[in-house]
């Protein structure tokens, strides 16, 4: 009979090796699927994992690696912190959207001015939507003691009926023949998030590694890093040695809410270029999963924020060079993570064949 | 070296080494915003790239990426398709246009059509089809059929092709029943089929007994279906396999003739950039099979097609004023295409709302 002991300590040789290990599953697994829908395996995965970056059209595909791994990383990074001290913000995909639209309406407040301040400005104004979004939830758990799971969630949907009311309404552009949407802050210069744009390189980018260097200082070299750690491992000992709860609340849902702001604002001030009905594509809740995959280490976060930001492109290019379903690659996506957190199982375990004993 | 010029220049090497290749072989794009398979309005694109591969054989190859979201993916999506070496690139909803408009900046060796939008460059042509006026079939049907006078609408976006067919019907319902009303509910989505079935039900628990939709899947459909005495339309295919009931008539979207012309023009060489608005007359717009209904409602509605087509009747003609009662069109005069591409208002009679 097969048992599962628990180890003493989790194993870091295995805590290293499960990514590699999901990886090589989900190619195996993934090839099989793509065989199965009568695709050559192995010309799709190297579509996947290969041509992003070595490929032909790589000089094209690399810089698109950073646009889209920079707000992953960076909503999870914050995300990260709540998350090592059981603090469960579920509801990044929301302060995204408000950072965005607080961000957006500074700077169309201004248009056309082209002053220098209008960008910081609009930085500002991103952190501080998404940060006011997040201080809901963290201050009625404060105060009602109410869950920040639910709370968080919910306010997720709020914020996409805002986005939608300000892309008819406030924000619409007055040259948009009555169409639905923002001016393009891409065609106003003072308001661009872009550093350089055919380098992949936005503020968003920078800001990304900033929060990962921030972040992994912060947790090891900083007392308020020990405290987050320290209530997420063991919550009473954390409680003796003086860590107020509340206050730890507050930070770490108002961070992880500035962050997805900021997030929001490079986003919209850059790659998307507008507010629009459908600004939001989910990146507030793949940056859960990021998040997890990077195991809460700013570095874990920054490499896992990379290997997803691959399957996204590569799996678009496998999409319209082999003519793959679009399920197919979500499936695909979905093995990796399945794979990932399965395998994640032999960290803390090991798997021991046990003799049956007669009774 | 900048993208834009490296991005031109592997264009060019592109242009020159498919060049060669497209003496026989011509590559062409498409971008969904569906799935192929949702039975409506990216089916029936997807017929259209089905029947440009029929007509040209080996002579062209197409390619396609659906699900693709209106936003910052769009662009990569349609960039990546140029790189690759595509001639003519069809993205076919209008949350494609600024990435659109942006990609074709960056190679204006390719040729570019976006549906329903309108920007337009030297390398970018603009393509819808008069879905109202299927509208005003499709209205005349649900005035004359409603027993309870409420007519559910779900639409997708609040944009003024949505408007536009909301107050076509809504118009051409009311000539045949001034009881008539309207209820709208915006799914803020083009394919979804829970939000369309929720939208559904909602609008039948408020007493409508026709649904009309404006939205890509068949849930408004086997929603009206399981509610039993209430019908519905097609939206943009047939979905023939709701017949005869609830479905009794559709908004079929034949975009067939357009690809096949658009893509002899490229290979020919004499491509231009234009800006195409075809309706029933055009056979842009079918009226789809009429089954389940009273003969003279059948009657009715395809005297009101063939008027349409024959240009006898034009889907806005006044005396129509707007919601807040200002004067649009006077007695006999017909609206001009630009107010109604850019229709952001209800015509008077309209109880809801336009959301802002």
């Amino acid at each position: 009979m097969i048992v599962l002991e628990k180890r003493p300590q989790p194993s870091r040789n295995w805590s290293l090796a499960t990514p590699v290990l999901a990886v090589l599953a989900t190619m195996i697994f993934g090839g099989l699927l793509f065989a199965a829908l009568g695709k050559n395996p192995v010309e799709a995965i190297r579509t996947i994992f290969w041509d992003p970056l070595f490929g032909e059209f790589a000089f094209y595909y690399r810089p698109q690696l950073l646009v889209k791994g920079a707000p992953l990383v960076l909503i999870a990074i914050g995300l990260s912190l709540g998350f090592k001290a059981g603090i469960w913000n579920i509801g990044a995909e929301g302060q995204y959207i408000m950072g965005a639209i607080t961000g957006a309406a500074v700077g169309l407040a201004f248009y056309p001015l082209d002053a220098w301040y209008v960008f910081p400005l609009m930085v500002l104004g991103g952190a501080l939507g998404g940060w006011v979004w997040a201080m809901i939830p963290a201050i009625l758990k404060v105060r009602f003691g109410t869950n920040e799971i639910l709370v968080s969630l919910m306010l997720v949907y709020v914020a996409e009926q805002m986005l939608a009311s300000m892309s008819l309404g406030l924000l619409r552009n007055p040259e948009g023949h009555g169409f639905p949407g923002s001016r393009n802050l891409n065609d106003y210069a003072a308001a661009n998030s872009w550093i350089h744009q055919n380098a992949g390189l936005h503020w968003g980018v920078a800001a990304a590694l900033i929060a990962v260097i921030f972040a992994y200082v912060l947790l090891n070299r900083h007392m308020l890093g020990f405290h987050i750690r320290l209530t997420g491992e063991a919550p009473r000992a954390a409680r003796f040695a003086g860590v107020n709860p509340a206050r730890l609340i507050l930070f770490c849902l108002g961070i992880s809410g500035a962050l997805a702001g900021l997030a929001g604002l490079f986003e919209v001030a850059g790659p998307a270029g507008q507010i629009t009905i459908d600004f939001n594509i989910g990146y507030g809740f793949t940056a859960i999963i990021v998040a997890f995959l990077g195991r809460l280490h700013p570095v874990g976060i920054l490499l896992a924020g990379g290997l997803m930001a691959l399957t996204y492109i590569g799996g678009e290019i496998a999409q319209s060079q082999l003519g793959l379903p679009a399920a197919a690659i979500q499936v695909f996506q979905g093995m990796l993570l399945f794979f990932l957190l399965a395998l994640d199982l032999l960290t803390n375990f090991r798997i021991r064949l046990h003799k049956k004993e007669a009774a | 070296m900048k993208l834009t010029a490296l991005l031109t220049n592997a264009a060019m090497v592109l242009g020159l080494a498919t060049g060669v290749a497209a003496q026989d072989k011509t590559k062409v794009g498409f971008i969904y915003v569906g799935p192929v398979g949702d039975g409506g309005y990216t089916y029936q694109h997807d017929q259209g790239r089905l029947a440009v591969e029929e007509h040209f054989g080996d002579k062209v190859e197409t390619v396609y990426q659906e699900s693709v979201p209106e936003g910052a993916d769009a662009e990569r999506a349609i960039t990546q398709m140029a790189l690759n070496g595509a001639d003519l690139i069809f993205t076919t909803s209008f949350g494609f246009m600024d990435p659109t408009v942006s990609t074709a900046k960056k190679f204006p060796n390719v040729k570019f059509e976006h549906a329903t939008g309108f920007k337009r460059a030297d390398n970018l042509a603009t393509y819808s089809a008069r879905f109202y006026e299927g509208r005003t079939v499709m209205g005349t049907i649900a005035g004359m059929m409603t027993k309870t006078n409420k007519i559910g609408y779900i639409g997708a976006y609040p944009i003024p092709e949505v408007v536009r067919g909301i107050n076509a019907a809504y118009i051409a319902a009311k000539k045949v029943n001034p009881d008539v009303e309207f209820n709208i509910i915006w799914a803020y989505t083009w394919f979804d089929p829970a939000k369309e079935a929720d939208a559904a039900k909602a609008l039948l628990e408020q007493g409508a007994d026709v649904l009309m939709q404006h939205t890509d899947s068949t849930a408004p459909s086997a929603a009206a279906e399981k509610a039993g005495n209430v019908i519905t339309f097609g939206q943009a295919s047939d979905m023939a396999e709701y017949k005869p009931t609830p479905r009794v008539s559709s908004i079929i979207d034949d975009w067939s003739p357009y690809y096949i012309e658009r893509v002899q023009q490229v290979i020919d060489g004499t491509w231009k950039s234009t800006d195409t608005w075809g309706g029933i007359d055009s056979g842009m717009v079918a009226i789809g099979e009429i089954t389940g209904l009273p003969e003279e409602v059948k009657k009715a509605a395809e005297a009101i097609r063939d008027q349409i087509a024959s240009g006898e009747l034009n889907s806005f003609t006044g005396p129509l004023n707007r919601q807040d009662g200002t004067p649009w069109l006077a007695e006999g005069e017909t609206a001009d295409d630009e107010t109604l591409l850019g229709m952001n208002f209800y015509v008077e009679g309209i109880k809801a709302e336009m959301p802002n």
